[in-house]
């Protein structure tokens, strides 16, 4: 039954980075906040398998929090804002897929290496893999970030780099609920403002693409 | 040995009737790849005036080649004699010989369509080959040992959830159509050149030549299917060397073949093929899928 | 006499007939008689070799007194120098072999002269030396052995000097030959810091901290690797290689490089002591880099030399990547793990020498039968010169290691050694490996597609210029040498066992482990570790092709129709019967060029099309960046120019300038010693 839990455990801990990996190879803006939808789902089943083995029920309602919000609400006012905003274009990327997704693999090749050596001292498998998927989530969801022109997409990658540190804090085993709802609570208004700057962006200067952006500063000599 | 080769164009034939009963046509028989190639042996070969010896002796090569490393797949039974050398790099391998000096024979004419066909063909065997051997590492450290029939014993008896070998399972499916010039990477009915990679090369051939590479063709098919199917679903392998056991083998391979021919021709009717230069693109996913799963079999050992 | 003393003798040999070569360069027939004579004392340094590792002769060694005074010449013959000797020794003599029927008549034309005193008097000497370097017994030696290699081999370089290309090919690889030497003084300057004794005894003897280790190690790479040819030390490969003479380019392909990881091997493995773990993954990761920056390039050239040259980087890469593997388990005590990744890099040698060596003969065989070098002037070979066509054939298949032939059986064995990495305890060390795997993968299978292109745009299709349409066989002297190394090419893929049982020796003094005997398991199989259930048998490979082949030939046979009739090309009813319009090197690569060209090299494809009703002919304009010269030596060469530049100020001062100078120079001293005490 321990081998059986930890294997699921795996696959749903090892699901999420794979699909952090799918959302870095999409190049269409549609599929890819339909991915993150799929990242949220991932996450709510791996948080509430550990709430189920862990038996701790505060990290069920984690699982809720990010099925609803991030896997239905989010997702769905992105499509929304994609329609007003008038956006169906593909997704520009700074580098290739192929560098991209080589460079991911070096990240998670690292935060492997590094979780594993400094958790070696404690004895439970199900915390150590979960802080290094965790952070293996995180750096990718930055890379994401890094790596795109698109406003849009790298507000995905805010959001999927917020599921990693979800991902930690339930490895981690200790989160209160109070902090889980203040930090959920405090990714939305970030997002709602977010929300807000692009249609401004979008009114002023016709684009949202944040290289644009660069000519409109003043300090050309 | 001799059940692959009489197994191989049988399935061929059932992927094409599936396909046409999707696409609401009758379709051929399934034994009409047998006649075909009746009737391509019965045909007079032309041969064009400058082709060289290479060229005549490459179909028996490439058959031979694929001919060696489908009989030493495990089909219905491990432990078999001489199942010692089937291993698995050797294998990938020997189809890449055979790939090999069929990209030589296209070039052998001097047509710009051989051309064609060779380049685009190194080109997806470059990354094809790469993705598949990541898949067979993953395969190995998962089953600690690159022969076959210790690997399906391994993951007959050692049955769990593996992430790892979930993704050596797709990566495995996406270099076996890359590989098998199946939709999307290639279409192998057409004719047109902005579609052609397999038919490119072997463009110049006619008669019993043909048929020897139609059926290597076939043979590289079933050879793949099979692969899938010990490595992954190698329930039903006999080996205890009973004839029970290996009459139980031989129906649980035949259901395997029907099945992976179905899956195929259904996969090949719900999508269309790529652009050539998204191939690559394609094939990284199955390198990368590859790269994932060894790293995440690392962390799972050394925990 | 012991085995040192014929070994002596042959290099004594090789260096008098570099001399006899000077006196009587411009008579008849002397080069015939000079490189059958090259033939003996390198066939008695194979037969010599192979005695040693079978055990009938044992190791030995010897001091003689040439050299410093104090120091003499320390020589050794032990399991891993005859090793080496048996692959100077066949690489060599089959060369000269080779050399006796070629350039017979120069098809280049300009300079008939040039080959008697440009190249054979350099030619045995070189020989010589390698062979100097193999046996040598102290540092003093070794790195005299070495210089003189190097000078050697430039001469040799510069045989057609009124080429431009040449002059640049020789300059790069004066420099580079320097740098590397001034790397392997500091090497052994640092190993022999302890009490300064330059024997190879009192080296080993001596113990390194890890820091010190690790700084000889790189120090090492940086000397030995630059002769072998890895990244970034390359750049005068492709550049040296091609210009030398076929039969030169040959050695220094085949047998320079092997010797300058014999320098490495020697060093790493054997003077230096212990090394910590974390000095391995440097070189694993240098080695796979190397095979796939140096494949990619072999894909995109289109001189056939030049592609021959970037392939022996990317086989020296592998054989580094190999030895980094090796070091690793042996950093670890995993010594049987040690000797399957130790085995595998010296198999790889011995494969590499044979099929380079081959390749280059049959490049040159190409040179002299058309005069051309380009992929792009030849073509339809294979019905001209028939024997070369399937000689080359052979080298083709060995070196994109396709079984049964001897190129698949190494690499067979180093992919198992990355499968042993699980073993390993650093993690660092168990992720990293399997991508050094997965990259020596990708080098594999760009070595398929670039030999496809080599000898398809080459030997096959039809011929796209007057010279290859005219071609003609070689002698048949050379067609003997390469067909001696097509036979060992096969061999060496039927009977791995063989090989890695003769290896052994040599496998034992350097990890203190060997692999189980191999030649007494069922079929000659290959079993790289006993418990290990992986095995490979080449043989029964070859035999299986060979009845599945037999009877699709009688089936055939027996019941498809006989009948055959040549017609035109069917090329899907639109012949063209310019040769041109067929695929050539460029438009072969052009598939490659696009998925991987644009990042490693910076690829850049331009199309100008004249617009419809033009006549004129469209463009097609490929620029590539090399990085590694571009941002790496421009830089350097420019720093440098930047500071003569600036210190050239110094040469046009006035005397009481210089005065100045003086004093304070002299002042500065001064205050050193003051504060010093």
């Amino acid at each position: 039954m321990n081998d059986f839990s930890f294997d699921v455990a795996h696959l749903l801990a090892g699901g999420l980075v794979l699909v952090s990996f799918m959302m870095i190879y999409q190049d269409r803006l549609q599929a890819l906040i339909t991915v993150f939808a799929l990242h949220a789902v991932v996450l709510s089943a791996s948080v509430a398998w550990q709430a189920f083995v862990q038996d701790a029920t505060h990290l069920f309602v984690t699982a809720g929090i990010a099925l609803f919000f991030k896997g239905m609400i989010i997702p769905t006012a992105l499509h929304r804002i994609m329609r007003r905003l008038g956006i169906h274009r593909e997704v520009e990327q700074v580098v290739g897929a192929g560098i991209t997704m080589l460079a991911g693999m070096g990240l998670v090749a690292l935060s492997i290496v590094l979780m594993l050596d400094l958790t070696a001292a404690s004895g439970d498998v199900y915390v150590r893999e979960d802080l290094a998927f965790a952070l293996s989530v995180i750096l990718l969801g930055l890379l994401m970030m890094v790596t795109r022109r698109n406003a849009v997409s790298q507000v995905v990658g805010f959001m999927s780099l917020e599921n990693g540190l979800i991902l930690a804090a339930t490895g981690a085993k200790g989160m209160p609920l109070v902090v889980e709802i203040s930090v959920a609570f405090s990714v939305l208004i970030a997002f709602i403002v977010i929300g807000v700057f692009l249609f401004r962006i979008r009114e002023r200067f016709d684009t949202v693409d944040v290289g644009a952006l660069d000519s409109f500063r003043g300090d050309k000599a | 040995m001799a059940l692959v080769v009489a197994l191989a164009p049988l399935l061929v034939g059932l992927i094409r009737k599936v396909k046409a009963r999707l696409n609401r046509r009758r379709g051929a028989p399934i034994i009409q790849p047998y006649r075909d190639l009746m009737r391509l042996m019965r045909k007079e070969v032309v041969l064009a005036e400058n082709a060289s010896w290479l060229f005549r002796s490459v179909p028996y090569m490439v058959f031979a080649a694929t001919w060696v490393a489908a009989a030493l797949v495990p089909t219905f039974a491990a432990g078999l004699q001489f199942s010692w050398t089937a291993d698995l790099i050797a294998i990938v391998a020997l189809l890449g010989s055979a790939r090999f000096f069929l990209a030589l024979a296209g070039m052998d004419i001097g047509t710009s369509f051989g051309g064609i066909g060779s380049s685009r063909e190194m080109m997806i065997a470059t990354m094809a080959e790469s993705a598949m051997l990541l898949t067979v590492f993953s395969v190995a450290l998962i089953a600690g040992s690159t022969q076959l029939s210790s690997v399906s014993m391994y993951m007959t008896s050692s049955a769990g959830l593996r992430v790892t070998a979930g993704m050596a399972l797709i990566a495995l499916v996406i270099v076996a159509v890359a590989e098998n010039g199946r939709i999307p990477v290639d279409n192998p009915s057409t004719h047109l050149e902005l579609t052609m990679v397999h038919e490119a090369m072997v463009l110049e051939y006619s008669g019993r030549h043909l048929a020897m590479i139609e059926l290597a063709a076939a043979l590289k098919l079933l050879l793949y299917v099979s692969l899938i199917a010990c490595i992954f679903f190698p329930w039903g392998i006999a080996t205890d060397g009973s004839i029970s056991g290996y009459a139980v083998g031989v129906l649980t391979y035949l259901g395997k073949l029907t099945g992976g021919g179905i899956a195929l021709a259904i996969f090949e009717t719900s999508i269309a093929k790529m652009r050539v230069f998204r191939i690559p693109d394609f094939l990284g996913a199955a390198l990368m899928l590859g790269l994932l799963g060894t790293l995440l079999l690392f962390v799972s050992r050394s925990l | 006499m012991v085995g040192i003393d014929v070994a002596a003798l042959c290099v004594g040999a090789l260096f008098s007939l570099g001399l006899l070569a000077i006196l009587f360069a411009n008579r008849r027939l002397a080069r015939t008689y000079i490189y059958s004579a090259t033939i003996v004392p390198n066939a008695a340094l194979a037969m010599l070799g192979v005695a040693v590792l079978a055990g009938v002769v044992g190791p030995s060694s010897t001091v003689l007194p040439v050299g410093l005074p104090w120091i003499g010449t320390h020589l050794r013959l032990d399991h891993l120098s005859a090793f080496f000797l048996i692959v100077t020794g066949i690489g060599g003599g089959l060369t000269s072999l080779f050399a006796i029927g070629y350039d017979r008549h120069d098809s280049d034309g300009s300079d008939h002269g040039y080959e008697a005193m440009r190249v054979l008097p350099f030619y045995p000497a070189f020989l010589g030396s390698m062979v100097a370097v193999v046996l040598a017994d102290d540092a003093f030696t070794f790195l005299v052995s070495w210089e003189v290699m190097s000078l050697l081999s430039w001469g040799l370089v510069l045989a057609r000097h009124h080429a431009e290309e040449t002059r640049r090919a020789a300059y790069v690889y004066l420099v580079m030959a320097g740098f590397g030497t001034m790397a392997l003084l500091l090497a052994f300057g640092l190993l022999t810091s302890g009490d300064g004794g330059y024997a190879f005894d009192t080296i080993r003897a001596g113990a390194h901290s890890p820091i010190g280790a690790a700084a000889i190690l790189a120090l090492m790479t940086l000397g030995a690797g630059s002769k072998a040819g890895l990244v970034p030390l390359h750049v005068w490969l492709p550049l040296a290689h091609p210009a030398a003479p076929s039969h030169v380019s040959a050695l220094m392909s085949g047998v320079m490089t092997k010797v300058a990881i014999y320098g490495f091997i020697r060093v790493v493995f054997d003077l230096v002591g212990p090394l910590d773990w974390w000095a391995s993954p440097m070189i694993v990761l240098l080695g796979a880099g190397t095979a796939v920056i140096g494949i990619l390039n072999a894909v995109l050239e289109s001189d056939i030399k030049k592609v021959l040259a970037y392939s022996t980087i990317e086989n020296v890469g592998v054989i580094f990547c190999a030895l980094g593997l090796a070091l690793a388990f042996r950093a670890n005590g995993m010594a049987a793990h040690a000797a399957l990744a130790f085995t595998a890099a010296l198999f790889h040698v011995f494969n590499h020498m044979a099929f380079k060596t081959l390749l280059f003969m049959g490049a040159g065989a190409v040179l002299n039968a058309t005069g051309l070098r380009e992929l792009d002037g030849l073509g339809g070979l294979i019905h001209r010169m028939p024997t070369t066509s399937v000689l080359v054939l052979v080298g083709v298949t060995a070196i994109s290691a396709l079984p049964p032939l001897n190129g698949f059986a190494s690499e067979w064995l180093v992919f198992q050694s990355v499968l042993k990495s699980p073993d390993l305890p650093q993690i660092a060390l168990q992720i990293m490996i399997p991508a050094a795997g997965g990259l020596l993968a990708l080098a594999a299978a760009l070595a398929a597609s670039a030999f496809v292109r080599l000898y398809g745009v080459g030997f096959l299709g039809r011929s796209r210029s007057d010279a290859a349409l005219r071609a003609e066989e070689a002698h048949r002297v050379s067609l003997a040498a390469m067909a001696s190394l097509a036979a060992l090419c096969v061999l060496a893929g039927i009977f791995p066992g063989v090989v890695v049982d003769a290896i052994a020796p040599a496998v034992h003094d350097m990890v203190d482990s060997r692999l189980p005997v191999q030649t007494i398991q069922p079929w000659l199989t290959l079993v790289p570790i006993a418990e290990q259930r992986s095995t490979y048998n080449g043989l029964l490979v070859m035999l299986f092709i060979a009845v599945s082949g037999s009877a699709a030939v009688w089936t055939i046979h027996r019941f498809a129709s006989h009948r055959l009739r040549r017609g035109p090309a069917w090329d899907c009813g639109f012949p063209n019967a310019d040769p041109m319009a067929q695929y050539g090197a460029a438009s072969f690569a052009q598939p490659i060029r696009r998925v991987l060209g644009s990042v490693l090299l910076r690829v850049h494809e331009e199309v100008e099309m004249p617009e419809p009703g033009n006549n004129a002919p469209a463009r097609l304009t490929v620029r590539s960046r090399d990085l590694i010269w571009e941002d790496v030596y421009l830089r350097v060469a420019d720093t440098v120019a930047i500071i003569a530049t600036r210190m050239n100020s110094l040469q046009f001062l006035t005397i009481r300038r210089y005065l100045l100078l003086v004093t304070l120079f002299l002042v500065g001293l001064l205050m050193v010693l003051t504060l010093w005490n």
